[in-house]
């Protein structure tokens, strides 16, 4: 028991330290506005990618239609914020969960048909659920003139700061990292691994499924929301399959069942992002795409497991994973 | 406690099952043994409710239980070890055990179903931190029994336990299944190590293409001529 809470003390303080590090770089201008602008999105990027995280990553289900359910939850946030911004920081949270349950909404209700599907099908039916939320924003304005279709939407409070989105991923990294660890978790895990062994043990594999994609598409509505408050314009275009792939790639190549590799490679992934431009400068900024498709291509082909291929760092795995089986036994 | 009645399952065109029956009462060993392809596997599959039954009725304690979802089956006290063992070779040992439970809410019991599996393999325990896929063949086995033990199941399906063991293992696998049904659960065990199932079932079913062509009391099988000659490797 000691031990516990222990650990749960240092994970504070260590977030703690962190914090106040980047707040410190922040504001001496250590960061830069710019380099600030990429942590931020990398932040967003980590809240997103966990969601895909416990779809594909730990219960297996392929979905190529992530970022459609990111779109879904900056669009329902970002417009909510327009209506009732005035509220400050209040309509701020207001904000973010409409936005998380918005997408997971819709994450529930497209799942019931497709995740009667299994691996390539699902993949593709993800994917055209992509396309759908796609044309259903670049006509959004039709139906809601705030929303602003093709042309993108403009207006919403830029209220999110370092504060907001460190402490906000941090509460999805724990939020993650207790569900996985939970009985639910496992029951994911199992499916992931062999979903005959799980119905066989009992586990009722589609709602389990169900839950997991719901639980994951809400984390992208989060992101979403995030997204609409630290970027001034967005478009359809920010939540097209492309993006879809990012988050894929985030997860692939972090590894499968890796909570740590999906922060880990979310975070690097958009300085990895931002950093090539620098490198490569304005005239070759589009060899970026070449790069990182090269990155994937190389890692499948020495590290298929992806780079941290299932394991976690000591402070993601909560004791029960560790303890002693009299440990276990005492409860 | 289990009844099938004329039970017929097929695979797209090809019929694996040609409508069999048979019962399994109460505190009984009963097998089902035959040759590759038989409809063993397949016969459990449907009890489980994996497969769906193109026709017959599955009857457990008296109530039909054909159409259910697999977990619904699961607790209603039927457990099933598959064949190849299926454990979650990611999860360690422990988790394996607690995934076993997961139809199950009482803590404390389950705390007592643990310490009766640990206390039946301790094998278990000692490993019960490591990953199941870094087991042996017979500690993989062993896991599989433990976690369907963990649901505390009124019948258990067993299916090749003795798959790719070596014979002392399959020998101390096969007590463990006679004291296991000694405490009081039912089992329905699939074979094709005839010797040994016959050796340890009250009773037995011969089936051969999806049809059942036999079946009495174990001993008799034994005794029988043809199951010796085709089962038991012995010339007629």
């Amino acid at each position: 028991m000691f031990q516990k809470t222990n650990k749960m003390l240092l994970m504070v303080i260590g977030a703690v330290v962190l914090y106040v590090l980047l707040k410190i770089m922040i504001t001496t201008g250590v960061i830069n506005p710019y380099w600030q602008r990429v942590l931020f999105y990398s932040l967003i990027v980590t809240i997103g990618a966990l969601g895909l995280g416990i779809i594909y990553g730990f219960t297996g289900q392929f979905s190529l239609g992530h970022a459609a359910f990111v779109g879904l939850g900056a669009y329902s946030a970002g417009y909510f914020s327009k209506t009732f911004g005035q509220y400050g920081g209040l309509s701020f949270i207001g904000a973010l969960l409409v936005g998380m349950v918005f997408a997971g909404l819709m994450g529930f209700l497209i799942g019931v048909p497709v995740l009667r599907l299994k691996s390539d099908y699902l993949g593709i039916a993800t994917l055209g659920f992509g396309f759908i939320v796609k044309v259903a924003l670049d006509n959004a304005d039709k139906i809601i003139p705030e929303l602003g279709g093709a042309r993108g939407m403009v207006g919403t409070p830029q209220v999110a700061n370092l504060e907001w989105l460190f402490f906000t991923a941090l509460i999805v990294i724990v939020l993650t990292r207790n569900f996985i660890f939970s009985t639910y978790g496992r029951a994911c895990t199992s499916i992931r691994e062999d979903e005959t062994a799980a119905d066989m043990i009992g586990v009722n594999t589609f709602k389990t499924k169900l839950m997991a994609f719901t639980f994951g598409c809400a984390l992208a509505g989060l992101g979403g929301g995030l997204y609409a408050h630290t970027y001034p314009f967005i478009c359809p275009g920010d939540f097209y399959f492309l993006q879809s792939f990012d988050y894929l790639i985030v997860v692939v190549l972090g590894g499968l069942g890796s909570m740590t590799g999906t922060v880990v490679t979310a975070i690097g992934w958009a300085f990895l992002l931002e950093g090539l431009r620098f490198v490569l400068g304005p005239q070759f900024v589009d060899f970026r795409g070449v790069i990182y498709a090269l990155i994937l291509i190389i890692t499948i082909l020495v590290r298929r497991q992806g780079i941290f291929g299932g394991k976690e760092f000591g402070f993601l795995v909560p004791q029960v994973r560790r303890e002693k089986p009299d440990a276990a036994l005492r409860g | 406690m289990l009844e099938v009645r004329d039970l017929s399952v097929f695979f797209g065109n090809i019929r694996a099952l040609h409508g069999i029956s048979f019962d399994v009462q109460e505190g009984e060993i009963v097998t089902l043994i035959g040759a590759n392809g038989a409809g063993k596997t397949t016969t459990l599959r449907t009890i489980s409710a994996l497969n769906r039954p193109t026709g017959g009725e599955i009857l457990f304690r008296g109530k039909p239980i054909t159409g259910m979802k697999p977990h619904k089956i699961v607790s209603m006290g039927i457990s099933h070890v598959p064949e190849g063992r299926r454990i979650i070779g990611n999860l360690t040992v422990l988790e394996n055990l607690k995934m076993g439970a997961y139809t199950r809410t009482d803590r404390a019991e389950i705390q007592a179903s643990l310490e009766e599996v640990f206390q039946r393999f301790p094998r278990l325990k000692e490993r019960s931190r490591q990953l199941a896929g870094t087991l042996s063949g017979g500690e993989q086995q062993m896991l599989a029994i433990g976690r369907a033990l963990m649901a505390k199941p009124v019948l258990l399906l067993l299916d090749e336990p003795s798959m790719g063991l070596s014979p002392i293992l399959v020998e101390e696998i096969f007590n463990i299944i006679s004291t296991i049904n000694q405490q009081g659960t039912t089992v329905l065990l699939v074979e094709q190590n005839a010797y040994m199932a016959l050796q340890i079932a009250n009773r037995a079913y011969v089936l051969e293409s999806g049809r059942i062509v036999l079946s009495g009391d174990s001993r008799e099988l034994q005794a029988n001529e043809g199951v010796r000659a085709a089962y038991l490797g012995e010339s007629a």
